[in-house]
């Protein structure tokens, strides 16, 4: 996988999965329930605005500094024995891991949830090179089951997937014969996944978070899996997106307190690792061997522009969790592996405006995601700001809409003819539909508008004509 | 008070009627209203679709009008996010800076302007049956402008209003959107006009023709009897000279 992840037009992609039932249902009761969740949890802390003011400045003060930040990082995990690799392309980041592996003879791998390493395609390149990747999150896991299905949200991947679905993959695959319930199921994937924990001879994690001053990472699950990759495995591979830190442990507790709350609502996940480096001597778990691939992969083209906030999101999926349009639309549709909001944003930014064009269209930039987002990240703005982009810059809207637009600021600027225009627009749409009040069946654009509701029909009369008369009248009255 | 009445260009060609409420509610409020010609849209619709430049050629016109305006008060909380964003928008243009930001600052929704600048919070106003308030997010959200609304139909005698379900979830409008995205519109003005149903009202009740236009067209499509009313039709209604 890569980032794009569906080929074809965002609009048919849209028709189809808005057909899908199930999906549809499964994330709008999501929605419901982790929004009352988030709700309570973060009630419960107190002063929410003031916490996401702090995750915020955090998160600025970190990507204004981050080359700073890095090194210190850097050093950190070098001092204590850690291999750190800059990846300037997903390229260079694939060919490091492939490199690590294969310097180990090893064919085992097993995986804990991590974005950044679907972002440059890992498990198809090394399953290139004869390895067995086993993802061990169970979202991730029953995707990867299902003949690599892509995630549908950032958080819970298998989200749009039914627990019948699931019994039935896991029959056809995994031997599976019990019943649909999603203990038992979770039973099975957890017996099949301690033997491929056992043999395996790396483990590579993502990273929610590394602390600069210390050199830790910051792992934050409900499952555990991420314990148990970075446990068994000789050789542990971490792989960070380069924007993935704060400067120090405070920060980290203020950043994991907005995540967890912000994306289940959960004081605190059930699992947070901090990992120091590779095994010391006086140890008794924890790889030999660490490395932490650090990922450009086109972000800092981000920094400095006027887009540079997308790099301060903690991937908590909060946007996905209350936007109106993902509520109908489902992840799929966005054909990329970050959805929402978020994915709208950033997608376009890391993978270019080709594929990805339609993305900031996809909102009606009502500001819920930019609302809830734990380090207010102005979402709905740069959602904006890519408007903006490929109206002004890119050449890349449609030429009708162009001339539409110059109209419209035309029209919208002079007096002389707005009165003309809508004047004569009253009168001659009034005769042709006489009696209606409303249009049931609109030509050209409108027809978007029509097919699902009703178009008010202009006046013959319009407010201002009212308020000439008005305005005489009193005038008359006072003399 | 001298309040100057932008009207938006969705109440000059479609929606008189809140037009003349919103006058006569102000008038009844004791301000002289007045309403300069050259206004005709705050470039919303070009803005948001990302054509700025058009858009600004739009918010000149605007921003000329109303120069000398005290107040500047509009029946749309959508509208009135767009002129205060004026002052953002022209802040590196030397020649429309101040002019801009000048307009943002006098500019305010009916209700926010009701409420806290005339410092109004009871009208009153009949209305018999029961309604639920569609808060738009434009005005919800990033106006800021959330209680007034509800504080002054709290106030409106006979009336009963009732909590919508997800009343959070825009209703799909998203002005070029429903009509760039018109599925997408279609399916999220569906969950909204069902939750009315649920909710068994007389009205609905709104403070944004846009989101009326939207949620209106649906209820009359399924030919659902609920009346769409914005809120200075409400507050204006059965009201005292
Ligand atoms: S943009 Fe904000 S709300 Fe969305 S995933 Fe990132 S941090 Fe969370």
């Amino acid at each position: 996988m890569s980032i794009k992840i569906k080929e074809g037009k965002f609009k048919d992609r849209v028709t189809d999965e808005m057909k899908n039932d199930f999906m549809r249902k499964a994330v709008s009761g999501a929605q419901d329930s982790l929004g009352n969740r988030r709700l309570t949890s973060t009630d419960k802390l107190g002063d929410w605005e003031s916490w996401r003011t702090a995750g915020s400045e955090i998160r600025k003060h970190t990507i204004d500094n981050l080359v700073h930040y890095l090194s210190m990082l850097s050093e950190q995990i070098s001092a204590k024995g850690g291999h750190v690799y800059f990846a300037e392309t997903d390229e260079d980041a694939r060919n490091y891991i492939k490199e690590v592996v294969r310097n180990k003879n090893a064919t085992k791998v097993v995986k804990s949830k991590s974005m950044v390493t679907e972002e440059i395609g890992l498990n198809t390149a090394l399953e290139e090179i004869g390895c067995e990747v086993v993802e061990t999150d169970l979202g991730e896991y029953i995707l990867q089951v299902d003949d690599h299905d892509p995630p549908s949200h950032i958080v819970a991947p298998a989200l749009h997937k039914k627990k019948e679905q699931i019994r039935d993959l896991f029959v056809e695959k995994l031997g599976y014969d019990k019943t649909e319930d999603p203990g038992e199921l979770a039973k099975h994937a957890r017996k099949m996944l301690r033997e491929k924990f056992l043999g395996a001879e790396i483990g590579i994690t993502g990273c929610n978070f590394a602390v600069a001053e210390t050199g830790t990472i910051c792992i934050v699950t409900n499952e555990g899996n991420a314990r148990m990759v970075t446990t068994i495995p000789k050789t542990q591979i971490t792989v960070m997106g380069m924007e993935r830190l704060v400067p120090s442990l405070e920060d980290l507790d203020i950043m994991v307190s907005l995540l967890t709350r912000a994306a289940v609502g959960q004081p605190i996940s059930s699992y947070v690792t901090l990992l120091n480096g590779p095994k010391a001597e006086e140890e008794v778990d924890g790889p030999e061997d660490l490395h932490v691939v650090i990922v450009d992969n086109g972000r800092s083209k981000i920094l400095g522009t006027e887009f540079q906030d997308i790099l301060n999101c903690i991937r908590c999926g909060a946007c996905l969790n209350v936007c109106p349009v993902y509520r109908h639309i489902g992840g799929h549709s966005y054909g990329s592996i970050y959805q929402g909001p978020v994915g709208a944003v950033l997608t376009p930014l890391l993978d270019g405006y080709d594929d990805h064009k339609d993305l900031p269209y996809a909102s009606t930039l009502c500001g819920a995601c930019t609302d809830v987002c734990p380090v207010k990240i102005p979402l709905h703005d740069l959602l904006l700001k890519h408007r903006q982009e490929i109206v002004e810059q890119g050449g890349r809207a449609p030429i009708s809409e162009k001339l539409l637009m110059k109209a419209f600021g035309f029209g919208a600027s002079s007096g002389g003819l707005y009165e003309s225009g809508t004047k004569i627009a009253s009168v001659s749409l009034k005769m042709l539909l006489r009696n209606k009040e409303t249009i049931s069946n609109g030509p050209g654009m409108m027809k978007e508008w029509t097919n699902s509701k009703e178009f008010p029909t202009l006046k013959t009369s319009r407010f201002r004509d009212w308020m000439s008369k008005h305005e005489s009248e009193k005038k008359h009255e006072e003399r | 008070m001298r309040v100057t009445l932008f009207s938006t260009c969705l109440v000059d060609l479609f929606y008189s009627n809140v037009g003349i409420s919103t006058v006569e509610l102000l008038e009844k409020l004791g301000c002289e209203v007045d309403y300069p010609k050259g206004q005709i849209c705050c470039g919303q619709p070009a803005y948001n679709s990302g054509y700025k430049k058009d858009a600004k050629t739009a918010m000149k016109q605007l921003i000329k009008t109303f120069d000398d305006a005290e107040y500047v008060v509009t029946p749309s909380g959508s509208c009135a996010l767009m002129l205060r964003e004026y002052g953002h928008i022209f802040a590196d243009d030397e020649k429309w800076a101040a002019r801009s930001k000048a307009l943002s600052v006098k500019t305010y929704e009916l209700t926010d302007f009701i409420v806290n600048v005339l410092g109004i919070d009871s009208i009153p106003s009949t209305l018999q049956g029961k309604a639920v308030f569609h808060t738009s997010c434009h005005m919800t959200r990033l106006l800021g402008v959330k209680e007034e609304p509800k504080l002054l139909l709290s106030n409106v005698e006979k009336l009963e209003m009732k909590p919508l379900a997800n009343a959070q979830n825009c209703c799909g409008f998203g002005g070029t959107f429903s009509v760039k995205m018109g599925d997408i519109s279609a399916e999220m003005v569906q969950e909204k006009t069902r939750s009315i149903q649920e909710a068994d009202v007389d009205y609905v009740i709104g403070a944004d023709c846009g989101c009326l236009m939207n949620i209106g067209g649906r209820l009359k499509r399924e030919k659902q009897d609920v009346e769409v009313l914005h809120i200075a039709e409400v507050l204006n209604r059965g009201m005292g000279v």
